[in-house]
């Protein structure tokens, strides 16, 4: 029998998570501080626009790119926040959550051999993305001693004459990270000189404490440059609606209508109906989430620096990333140590790149009372070893 | 800070100064010191729990009671508002615009404890004019928090 898979299929590595993920689940009654979702639950009033869409009988497909109404309220958003214009009957297109737009405008605009820019620590799917698209992914390995930010400096070493994209995975998950306005600027001129094109996946843009959120398409020259993902998960706690969108140049949205098209056909209505709620009268409701995250995001990094171990404070997205190089562990070690022993599962750093070795994502989306918990577990797991060393 | 401690403790007054300083990012002085500011302005005027009854043992009943009355000359409706609240059998009393003056609500061991209440010692007052009283059947939520909550984390336990 000849072989059914794809040589290309083949080469990807599945997912460090995955992998992780398969050894907690075999552990009962762990306490978790591994999930890269909200923990509340939809607001009701977006549920209940949900729930309303389908007594009314709105079952059917949408027009390929979206809903219009949705699509105005999108732009609108993108407007309200940024003072960015995008037209929303050509230059915008709504999607099976962010990572369908992540995959869609890598296919888009990928030749054979065409060099992405990836910064890591950061989200799994951009790098086996850009592969199945034709692409050659190029990682930037991002560095603590800056925040886990992209420098200019790191940026230019990276980009060769067959560069044609970089990712902007801000603010990042694990990491935490963002990018402030003089961060982006030199980014920004850089992307100019070298012709380059941006993929940025800002889809915690409304999860940020303390400073707004700004988007590299603010910048001049870089809205014709920009693909900008976004989308209802983080923001709204909409995970399992599976809804996304992309904004961006009409001729790059065009053809990413087009493979939208043919591979999916149009977003779940219903979700639909329901970020249309999200949008218009969800600003409350992201306020009192992002309230909580930050107070949890405190209680954290206090609790970090009580227990001595290195932790920089991060401005976005709801996880911490501390360093546990002090106690002479890998990453993958510590997890597996931590879980076996006290019974939390963390995130090894390493499962979003190889730089992400000696340090752990840990995910502030649980109630404080959660987090006490599993912080005194973590702090006897680290005295002990750091004893023991 | 008063107002982002007090929401804070809002709905979970079991939060100790210490955890809301870290969460606040504030000195546990701080925060003490704030609290106890709070309580003398009685703006703090308890730490009561939140209990449902109906998954005990022991029979409660609550009852909703609708009241007209006379206000009173100078004081208006501040004096009998104060008259009724002081028995140990109420549980709340706001005076409401509309249809009826206050909304008294009682809570007794059994229907004929609540019922003598009104009877022998509401409805007598000079100044209550008529009273409609309500049973409460079943709790769903109270304070923002659900009585009847499945608190199960449907979450897979790592995800990306």
């Amino acid at each position: 029998m000849r072989n059914p898979l794809s040589k290309l299929v083949v080469t990807i590595q599945p997912s460090g998570i995955r992998k992780f993920f398969d050894i907690v689940s075999e552990m009962k009654d762990a306490i978790s501080l591994g999930v890269g979702e909200p923990d509340f639950d939809t607001p009701w009033h977006i549920r209940e626009e949900g729930i309303y869409s389908l007594e009314k009988g709105k079952t059917f497909y949408t027009s390929n790119a979206g809903l219009k109404e949705l699509k105005e309220e999108i732009c609108n958003y993108l407007y309200r926040r940024y003072q960015l214009n995008y037209n929303p009957d050509h230059e915008t297109i709504v999607t099976i959550g962010g990572s369908e737009a992540i995959d869609i405008s890598l296919r888009a605009m990928l030749d054979l051999g065409d060099e992405v820019l990836i910064p890591q620590p950061s989200y799994v799917s951009y790098l086996p993305c850009v592969t199945l698209a034709g692409g050659k992914p190029v990682i930037i390995e991002l560095k603590a001693e800056n925040q886990f930010k992209l420098t200019k400096e790191e940026l230019l070493e990276a980009i060769t004459d067959k560069t044609k994209i970089l990712i902007l995975p801000f603010p990042n998950n694990p990491t935490g990270a963002i990018m402030e306005y003089e961060d982006l600027r030199e980014i920004a001129k850089i992307v100019e000189e070298k012709d380059l094109y941006i993929i940025s996946d800002e889809i915690y843009s409304e999860l940020t404490y303390g400073r707004n959120h700004i988007s590299i398409a603010e910048f001049p020259g870089m809205k014709e440059r920009t693909i900008l993902i976004n989308g209802f998960s983080k923001s709204y706690a909409m995970t399992g609606w599976r809804l996304g969108y992309a904004t961006g140049p009409a001729k790059i949205i065009e053809q990413m209508i087009k493979i939208h098209q043919f591979a999916i056909m149009c977003a779940p209505t219903t979700s639909q109906y329901a970020a249309i709620e999200a949008l218009k009268n969800g600003d409350a409701d992201v306020e009192v989430m992002r309230e909580a995250y930050d107070q949890r995001r405190k209680y954290l990094i206090n609790a970090f620096q009580t227990m001595g171990l290195e932790c920089f404070e991060p401005f976005g997205a709801f996880y911490v990333f501390p360093c546990i190089k002090s106690l002479g562990m890998s990453s993958e070690e510590f997890a597996t140590e931590l879980l076996k022993e006290e019974k939390v599962a963390v995130v090894p750093g390493t499962a979003f790149g190889d730089c992400g070795e000696g340090f752990l994502r840990i995910s502030y989306a649980y109630s404080i009372e959660n987090l006490k918990i599993a912080i005194e577990r973590i702090e006897r797991f680290v005295k002990k070893h750091k004893n023991n060393q | 800070m008063k107002e982002k401690i007090l929401t804070a403790i809002d709905k979970n007054s079991k939060l100790s100064a210490k955890d809301l300083a870290a969460m606040l990012g504030s000195t546990e002085e701080e925060v003490a010191a704030v609290i106890k500011q709070l309580e003398e302005e009685t703006v703090i005027c308890g730490y009561p729990t939140l209990i449902n009854w109906d998954k005990t043992q022991s029979e409660k009943v609550t009852a909703l009671i609708e009241v007209k009355v006379t206000p009173q000359r100078g004081q208006g409706f501040d004096k009998i508002a104060e008259r009724i609240y002081k028995f140990d059998e109420v549980e709340s009393v706001y005076l409401m615009s509309g249809g009826f003056d206050l909304t008294v609500i009682i809570e007794g061991k059994s229907m004929r404890e609540v019922a003598n209440f009104v009877s022998s010692k509401l409805a007598p007052m000079e100044a209550v004019l008529s009273t409609a009283t309500h049973f409460v059947l079943k709790k769903y939520k109270e304070h923002g928090l659900p009585l009847v909550h499945e608190t199960k984390d449907e979450r897979m336990l790592i995800t990306p």
